[in-house]
């Protein structure tokens, strides 16, 4: 395939995803600004009244970043891991795979779609957060970089998960019981100096908190853990998973017989 | 001439265990209309897998228009269009749209897509359901969809598993019609069925896979060729009281009212009717029995689980 008719497969597959999440936006991206709004309401207003400044701001304006970033990597992920497990559960991923798309595009276009949900509903989120809070942009450089980062790296989790389930119970149990408590844990809605030290030490390695931290800088310029240790985790992080879906696409596994 | 398919030693074995594909081997030429005949479970859409690469194989060569799809899979494949047995689209997305989504896999731009997949929904008698969820569409309909699906980037090689698998006569025969049309403007078409009737009537060259292994390879005329016997139905007036004794015949009784008799191929039958006359049995109507090919079909496919049952008996003893 030339390089124009890859760049037209590429746009083909990412239309497809943004169609598809376009379409039945009533179970994509209306949920989230539902629940970011009852998040606001309820950890912003009602109870962060009480619990004062953290971080040098408001307790609202400190949970903010989290939960744009909280929306932005559990929309990307289920993009990608329900839209190509759906695929392979109704066999369409055959339309691709017996034509002559490489498999990085396959990858990619899938990826993308995954971005462009985790960045509607990124904005979404942030537009919902300006009824409660102001917008601050401390580093528009990071803010951005993280986020599409963040994104990316959870639409390629998404694919690798995709490619392993064998039923839709397996697409759910990974966000369920280990994205959901990784990210109420990865700081969304505390600083890790609260936490005692042992905790300290453990939360280190949970790679969400980073994220969070690190876009949390980028808006606000505040962090509990180091910026370039983050951009270095999450480059690295993209690489391999990228890397591991190309190899399940090449060797087929799950996919062909 | 390249042949538009050639496969080489072919095998595929299916968790170490399964030897679906023996060694297989075949060509097939520009401009064919071939038929791949073989019972259930024969290795017929295991090698329409492979050749699609959506089935690993273990060991051979696929070569389509002398394009190897192991290291020149993208040419290869831009040949290539492939009809397989089940239904593969999403049931959600619309028909026009799952007609174009396949064009831009193929790298076709936009405005060649369009007008591909108006051509073939068209032809298909399609376009009036283009903005319609597949889900919606009868089963004649989605099989015919998954035809414009795979024509709409114009391969020179298609390739159908069963195409006319539970569609109704009518249908069936607007297809065969479709199908011909498109192999008389140059397409290759091979075709996988279980309707020997419909490999008599369409195809020029056939294959009979059985166990793995290719148990003939000729055209339909030359195998139509070997069948030595034909069996003729006869109906009588009144119900029949004794069978007809006819020399040189065998004679079975199917009903009340209808014998069949086994006849050389190319014998007169105006000796059995002869026969018939003297013996006072008035014939109303007579017909050929079963379809022709079916019989040599299930004649060589018997043949071959024989072959494969003595070849293990001798393993064992």
């Amino acid at each position: 395939m030339s390089l124009q008719e890859q760049w037209i497969a590429f746009l083909t597959i990412l239309q497809k995803e943004i169609k598809r999440f376009t379409r039945i936006w009533i179970q994509t991206l209306l949920p989230p600004a539902i629940t970011m709004i009852l998040y606001f309401v309820i950890f912003g207003k009602l109870i962060g009244s009480r619990i004062g400044d953290m971080g040098g701001f408001s307790y609202i304006a400190f949970v903010a970043p989290g939960l744009i970033m909280m929306a932005v990597l559990t929309n990307s992920y289920a993009n990608v891991s329900s839209s190509f497990f759906s695929a392979k559960f109704q066999r369409s991923v055959e339309e691709i795979l017996v034509s002559p798309t490489p498999n990085y595009i396959i990858l990619l276009g899938y990826v993308m779609g995954g971005v462009a949900r985790g960045m509607a509903v990124g904005l979404i989120v942030t537009l919902m957060s300006l009824f409660f809070t102001d917008l601050h942009i401390h580093n528009w450089f990071i803010t951005t970089s993280i986020v599409l980062m963040t994104s990316i790296l959870f639409s390629l989790a998404g694919f690798i998960n995709a490619v392993y389930a064998n039923s839709f119970d397996d697409i759910s149990i990974v966000p369920t019981f280990i994205l959901t408590p990784l990210t109420y844990f990865g700081g969304v809605f505390y600083s890790i100096n609260l936490l005692p030290e042992f905790w300290q030490q453990v939360s280190v390695f949970n790679p969400i908190l980073h994220m969070v931290n690190a876009f949390r800088y980028g808006m606000l310029g505040i962090t509990d853990v180091h910026i370039g240790m983050a951009f270095t985790g999450l480059i690295l992080c993209v690489v391999v998973l990228f890397a591991v879906g190309l190899h399940l696409l090449k060797t087929g596994k799950r996919l062909r017989a | 001439m390249t042949p538009a398919l050639s496969l080489r030693n072919l095998r595929k074995v299916y968790n170490e265990k399964f030897e679906a594909l023996k060694g297989i081997s075949l060509d097939v030429m520009p401009g064919d209309f071939f038929a791949v005949l073989g019972p259930n479970g024969a290795g017929k859409s295991t090698t329409i897998g492979i050749i699609s690469s959506l089935v690993r194989k273990t060991s051979g060569t696929v070569e389509v228009f002398g394009k190897n799809i192991d290291t020149d899979f993208s040419a290869a494949k831009k040949f290539l269009g492939v009809v397989p047995q089940e239904f593969n689209f999403s049931m959600f997305e619309k028909v026009e749209d799952i007609v174009l989504q396949q064009a831009g896999y193929y790298g076709l731009p936009r405005k060649q897509a369009e007008v591909q997949t108006e051509k073939y929904l068209k032809q298909l008698s399609l376009w009036d359901k283009r903005h319609t969820p597949a889900r919606m569409l009868s089963g004649g309909m989605k099989r015919r969809l998954m035809i414009a699906r795979a024509l709409v980037h114009e391969p020179q090689l298609l390739i159908l598993d069963e195409p006319t698998a539970g569609v109704d006569i009518e249908l069936r025969r607007s297809m065969w019609e479709f199908l011909r049309e498109i192999n008389a403007a140059g397409t290759t078409i091979i075709l996988t069925t279980h309707y020997l009737e419909e490999a008599e009537s369409l195809c020029r060259n056939v294959a009979i896979i059985d166990q793995g292994v290719i148990v003939k390879n000729t055209s339909i005329k030359s195998l139509l060729q070997q069948l030595n016997k034909e069996v003729f139905i006869f109906d009588v007036q009144g119900n029949l009281q004794t069978l007809p004794s006819l020399a040189g015949h065998n004679v079975a009784q199917i009903d009340e009212h209808s014998f069949e008799v086994e006849v050389d191929k190319g014998q007169s039958l105006n000796a059995v009717f002869t026969q018939l006359t003297t013996q006072g049995f008035e014939i109303v109507s007579m017909r050929n029995k079963a379809n022709r090919l079916e019989e040599l079909f299930v004649s060589m496919v018997n043949a071959n689980k024989d072959l494969a049952s003595a070849a293990k008996n001798e393993v064992q003893s």
